[in-house]
């Protein structure tokens, strides 16, 4: 049990993680996430739907994902030894699918039929057409129509998995915009349709759920480093965009002050360029959008910025209020991580360990190789490789010059 | 003490006429015109002014109003200047009603006692406030009845019996029907629900009701004033601006253009109990 001054207690009856989360939505809204929640109360304790959950876990997303040495990185870098928690290696690509499978059975128990969800880098859009292929649900995907652009291979595979991509030019075209018109079509149709979100932000319960769904990453990696090294990491890493990778990540170990944890922001073309990031806490503050009071990208008048990052699955003007909660209490340090960084370990990573990240997860790396240095060669840093970066090559390629 | 808001409906219910309240966008197109429209809608036959607060991401509207909201930030309105809006209407107008509608954040970034102070002085009488449902009362609907402002509540199909006194319970001045499930602008499916939606939330509330969304014509304001207290129109409202600019600026007709639809409205409003 965790204690009294745990970290790891929230959020309180009210959705909230100290002054963060909340349930900000409109009343038409408002009976179905009660609703929500008191399914997820019942599921959570319900012993068939946590078999079905890990049933699924093991023989179709492929878990447990592999701890991996990154023995040439880390002698390049010439400190801490450097580990991957790979979840690039699973279904779908990425850690997206923990939470999708999780929340579409939640949402065959609520008798749901017809999902919607919002993408960015499309790799949350893949993973939820994957899930409504395999029980049979039609769904809608809204996608910013500047990422449909540069993220034109996961939109190919949402299109075959059957989903209906609905490209929005609202906005700079990017997830914030998706996000909206997917809340406003779940207003439109809240008697037939669940709202699969993906990631850790939105109203409670979905802060909740979806760290809880993806918090097997953190506990399997502890098990894993306690195996192979019989010790805790002294760093463990993740990127952060909503923040659902990051918080499953770092939730087992939040209690072990002993391990330090680091949080990669979309610092994209730096920091003191005003709406050139998305690092909403090194360069936003509370206020409350989609849901959830959390740290924003925000002008004086309280109007939300768009943001940028290379990275579409980074580019959000907010992030989980947990991330909030603990980037105040101090326990996360979250650290802004440029495009120009995280372009540089995306090529470091392929070319030293034939791995190809996807760019948000570089942005993680980008983070690893300033610390690495830094730390002695017995200590270790495990970083989230959140999702793989086949939908990234022909962005990159680009950027690179190796396509005109 | 007795408010704007009690007055309008008192009036009304002396006349046997449903009220009719009209939203606008705050300073859409720019904030000259915004503010001349404002002031025209009284004469035009509006008893209540729902005024839109401009936000960036309007998750419960359509079209028609984003693309208003837009029109007003980019004219550089602020939350500041909405209520500045206000403050100049009343200096001719000291009985119409005005309820400010909007989202939370650019209230929540201007601080909630300073805008409730500012908005007080200015002589707002109510807010409706979408992404505040009533598990977040202590954020700003009680500091507002605390101000003396009515903090007026959507009322939706999903919201039913067991949760309307949640809804209602710290809801005043009047209880806002939203005729549908859905975002402003889009059409309403069953009009005889909505009569029977209206006296369900009568028999737990002694508050006028009005009903929104869907509204667009003056036929359909003569059919659903028959159903409330009033009816509240808007996403008509603003498209009349919008098709009245030229080049995106306004024109001789914008005012015009608004004023002669709320006439009409009214007008069809006026045959509701006829
Ligand atoms: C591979 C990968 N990592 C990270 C993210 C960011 O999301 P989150 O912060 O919720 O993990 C995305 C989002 O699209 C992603 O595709």
């Amino acid at each position: 049990m965790d204690g009294i001054n745990s970290l790891r207690n929230g959020p309180d009856e009210n959705g909230r993680f100290g002054l963060y989360g909340g349930r900000f939505v409109a009343e038409t809204l408002m009976p179905l996430i009660l609703d929500l929640e008191r399914e997820y109360r019942a599921a959570k304790i319900d012993p068939a739907y946590q078999a079905q959950v890990k049933d699924l876990a093991t023989h179709y997303t492929g878990r447990p994902s592999p701890l991996y040495y990154a023995e040439r990185l880390s002698q390049h870098l010439g400190g801490a030894k450097v580990w991957f928690k790979r979840e690039e290696l699973n279904h779908t690509g990425s850690h997206k699918i923990n939470n999708c499978l999780g929340q579409i059975l939640l949402a065959k128990r609520m008798g749901k039929t017809r999902i919607i969800a919002e993408t960015g880098a499309g790799q949350h859009g893949v993973a939820t057409a994957t899930v409504c292929a395999k029980f049979d649900l039609p769904c809608t995907i809204f996608m910013g129509a500047t990422d449909v652009e540069r993220q034109m291979p996961n939109v190919l595979r949402m299109k075959m998995l059957g989903a209906e991509v609905r490209p929005v030019t609202a906005g700079a075209g990017t997830l914030k915009d998706a996000m909206n018109e997917a809340l406003r079509d779940w207003v439109t149709n809240v008697e037939s349709t669940y709202y699969l979100i993906g990631t850790a932000a939105g109203p409670h319960p979905y802060p909740e759920m979806v760290r809880d769904f993806q918090s097997v990453i953190g506990q399997e990696l502890k098990e894993q480093f306690r195996e192979r090294e019989g010790k805790l990491p002294d760093a463990v890493v993740a990127c952060v965009g909503g923040g659902s990778n990051a918080i499953g990540t770092f939730h087992a170990f939040l209690d072990n002050p002993e391990v330090a944890i680091y949080g990669a922001e979309a610092g994209g073309h730096g920091i003191d360029i005003e709406n050139g990031h998305a690092a909403s806490m090194t360069g936003g503050r509370p206020g409350v959008l989609h849901g959830n009071r959390t740290y924003l990208l925000q002008d004086s008048d309280g109007q939300i910025l768009e943001g940028h990052s290379i990275s579409a699955g980074l580019d959000y003007p907010g992030v989980g209020p947990e991330h909030s909660y603990l980037h105040d209490s101090k326990r996360v340090t979250y650290v802004p991580i440029t495009d120009k960084e995280a372009l540089d370990a995306f090529q470091l990573c392929t070319k030293m360990e034939g791995i190809i990240p996807a760019l948000e997860s570089a942005h993680g790396l980008a983070q690893v190789i300033k610390l690495a240095p830094t730390m002695t060669t017995d200590q270790s840093i495990v970083l989230c490789l959140s999702g793989r970066g086949d939908k990234d090559v022909e962005s990159v390629g680009k950027y690179l010059g190796l396509l005109k | 003490m007795t408010t704007r808001i009690d007055r309008v409906f008192a009036a009304a219910k002396e006349a046997n006429r449903p009220l009719l309240a009209a939203y606008i966008m705050g300073g859409d197109p720019d904030l000259a015109t915004g503010q001349a429209i404002m002031n025209a809608l009284p004469q035009a036959g509006a008893d209540i002014i729902e005024l839109g607060l401009p936000f960036s991401d309007p998750m419960a509207d359509g079209v028609a109003i984003q693309m208003g909201g837009q029109r007003a930030l980019a004219a550089g309105q602020t939350l500041r200047g909405v209520l500045g809006m206000v403050e100049e209407f009343r200096r001719k107008d000291e009985t119409t009603p005005v309820v400010l509608m909007g989202y939370y954040n650019p209230i929540y970034i201007f601080g909630v006692e300073k805008f409730l102070a500012t908005a007080k002085e200015a002589g707002v009488d109510g807010l409706i406030i979408v992404d505040l449902p009533a598990e977040e009362d202590a954020e700003l609907c009680i500091p507002a009845l605390k101000a003396g402002i009515n903090f007026i509540r959507l009322t939706t199909p999903t919201t039913d019996d067991a949760r309307l006194p949640t809804v209602l319970e710290n809801t005043s001045g009047f209880v806002y029907y939203v005729s549908m499930n859905g975002t402003t602008g889009a059409v309403i499916k069953s009009r005889a629900a909505v009569g029977e939606s209206v006296q369900r939330i009568k028999a737990h509330t002694e508050l006028p009701v009005i009903v929104g969304f869907g509204i667009k014509t003056a036929d359909d304001a003569a059919e659903m004033g028959r159903h409330a207290d009033g009816i509240a129109v808007g996403t008509v409202i603003v498209d009349a601006v919008a098709k009245s600019l030229v080049d995106g600026m306004a024109t001789d007709k914008t005012v015009g253009a608004v004023r002669d639809l709320v006439a009409d409205l009214a007008a069809g409003l006026k045959r509701a109990r006829a």
